[in-house]
């Protein structure tokens, strides 16, 4: 019995990990071909399958006037979106859920509870409902196809994130730390700030990882708000898609653009290990 | 503490946040009682008329949402199943435990639209490897992404391979946070493993898994990106959601007024059933 539970859960294991690596290999590999080996029958290992070159490789970094495909921009924007509508959110959300967290706030029949449900609630908003208004109040306002419009429309997306760890986070946080400074001498800010926010550490990181890592995988805005002056990496890289299907610059172009948030995976999984998330999540 | 400060906190953000919705939430009200086409580009008003015909004459939305429940329920329950195995599984001291923790997390780190792309190339009929791996074994290729039936599963797959992990880090995130002294019981009592699943663990894990299974379901219900890269809604509209027919409504045929009222009936059905399904799950798993 215990032989055969330990050998069918190294098999899903293993079956899992393959499943989940597949697709990454096979990316390594394509980016390595050329039209021939793509296009003349399946191959898959280098040298022995077919003749390596980086071709995929170098037109990235080409520019579009001799036949690249220039992700340097897009990958700039895409940073500097992410960024800047995580940190906002951070900072408003954390501020809020502190709020929520530690005061007492009665409206009617509206509770604390009733308020972080609005604020998570937002999740449940789908992006198609919002990119219609958005897309004619944009083009209004002037701010289509810019970086700040889809600054403003991501702060709806994250803010809800940072609300969600971080009261939770903040519950768990003893309530006597704030106390205690209060006592000292400290006004509401202080405590806040001096004593509370270094003790929170480690629910910002998470609360910033998960920013930024639904801030960078988002689609959908970036392709309904932004056409030719302002492109996100992962328009550019579906928009190869529906050309030609080069599919070596596709690879290599899709390995770039996720490289960076696997190192996220490798700081999620510390801080699951050390415990740290186990509070922030539920 | 004092009472004003408690605002100072609080405002910011909840301001901004109604400040960027409010007004995107009444134009879509206001849009969806109007005629706004690409003929006809201004908000006039012609009152239900977009409603009347939502609710007698359009059964495409009707089996598109139909096919979005389908297919996120589908993928959520899956994903439960799956995550849940993999979280035991790497739970308790295995071998190379952090490896497999991170290798079962990439997944949710990388941008759904872009790893479609990938899959695209990896599901293609006559130059992918799945097709050209079958048929090594004897097994005609398959219509991965051209056989309406086929397709739908084909989805169901990349939705799964995208966002188990991220079930399987909430699941993982609870199993860690459980008290010790249930499990050291059970030890003494000599249960069984199995035994030990049943009385112990799921009932401990069960508003964890309603909290991780409404997220998902949420997140779910957004299916999108994967099926405008993967499908295009096709073959026909075999793979066809509701997010994706209202785009096509709105922002390809332009049928702006029409496409608002799709999706303010869209977002009231996903909030009631969303509610709905919670109430129902935490009478179905946590037993007083």
């Amino acid at each position: 019995m215990t032989k055969l539970y330990t050998f069918l859960k190294y098999f899903f294991i293993t079956f899992w990990t393959v499943f989940v690596v597949a697709p990454f290999l096979w990316a390594v590999s394509t980016s390595f071909k050329d039209f021939q080996s793509v296009n003349s029958k399946v191959t898959y290992i280098p040298w022995l399958d077919f003749e390596p070159t980086l071709e995929g490789w170098r037109v990235l970094i080409k520019s579009p006037a001799k036949g690249g495909v220039d992700i340097v921009e897009p990958y700039f924007n895409s940073i500097f979106v992410t960024c800047t509508a995580s940190l906002i959110s951070i900072v408003l959300g954390t501020l809020a859920a502190y709020a929520l967290s530690r005061f007492t706030f009665k409206a009617g029949f509206v509770r604390n509870n009733d308020i972080t449900f609005f604020f998570i609630s937002q999740r449940i908003m789908p992006p198609i409902v919002l990119s219609i208004p958005f897309f004619i109040f944009l083009s209004t306002i002037g701010l289509l196809d810019s970086l700040l419009g889809l600054v403003v429309v991501y702060i709806v997306l994250l803010m809800p994130i940072a609300v969600w760890i971080m009261v939770d986070f903040f519950n768990r946080v003893p309530k006597e730390l704030d106390e205690t400074a209060l006592i000292d001498g400290c006004n509401p800010y202080q405590a806040f700030y001096k004593v509370v926010l270094p003790n929170s550490i480690p629910g910002l990181i998470v609360a910033g990882m998960f920013c930024i890592i639904f801030g960078w995988i988002d689609f959908f805005f970036a392709f309904i708000l932004t056409f030719t002056e302002v492109q996100l990496l992962p328009v550019k890289v579906v928009a190869l898609n529906s050309s030609i299907t080069p599919w070596w610059s596709l690879s290599a172009s899709a390995l770039v653009s996720v490289a960076p948030l696997i190192i996220v995976a490798f700081v999620v999984e510390r801080y699951l290990s050390k415990g740290n998330l186990s509070g922030a999540l539920k | 503490m004092n009472f004003k400060h408690k605002f100072v906190f609080l405002f910011p953000g909840l301001f901004v946040l109604i400040g960027i919705l409010i007004f995107p939430i009444i134009f879509t009200i206001r849009l969806s009682l109007s005629g706004w086409n690409s003929y006809t580009p201004e908000m006039n008003f012609i009152g239900i008329t977009n409603y009347i015909r939502l609710f007698t004459d359009d059964p495409r939305f009707w089996e598109s949402f139909f096919r979005l429940s389908f297919l996120s329920v589908t993928t959520v329950v899956l994903q439960y199943i799956i995550g849940f195995a993999l979280a035991m599984m790497v739970w308790r001291d295995i071998k190379f435990k952090r490896f497999f923790r991170v290798i079962f997390l990439i997944p949710m780190m990388t941008t759904p639209v872009i790893m479609t792309v990938i899959w695209r190339t990896f599901f293609h009929e006559s130059l992918g490897p799945v097709n050209d791996l079958l048929g090594g074994l004897g097994v005609k290729p398959i219509l991965w992404l051209s056989d309406p039936v086929i397709a739908k599963f084909t989805v169901i797959i990349v939705e799964v391979w995208q966002w188990t992990p991220f079930m399987f880090l909430l699941l993982l995130a609870g199993l860690l946070s459980l008290p010790k002294e249930p499990f050291l019981a059970a030890a003494i009592d000599g249960a069984s493993p199995f035994r030990k699943f049943v009385y112990v663990t799921f009932p401990l894990m069960a508003p964890i898994s309603i909290g991780a299974i409404i997220i998902r379901l949420i997140e779910a219900s957004k299916i999108m990106d994967t099926v405008f890269v993967l499908t295009s809604g096709g073959p026909g509209t075999a793979t066809e959601t509701s997010s994706f027919y209202i785009y096509i409504k709105g922002l390809r045929e332009f049928q702006m007024g029409y496409a608002a009222t799709l999706s303010f009936t869209y977002l009231v059905i996903m909030i009631i059933s969303l509610t709905i399904i919670a109430k129902v799950l935490t009478k179905l798993m946590i037993k007083e």
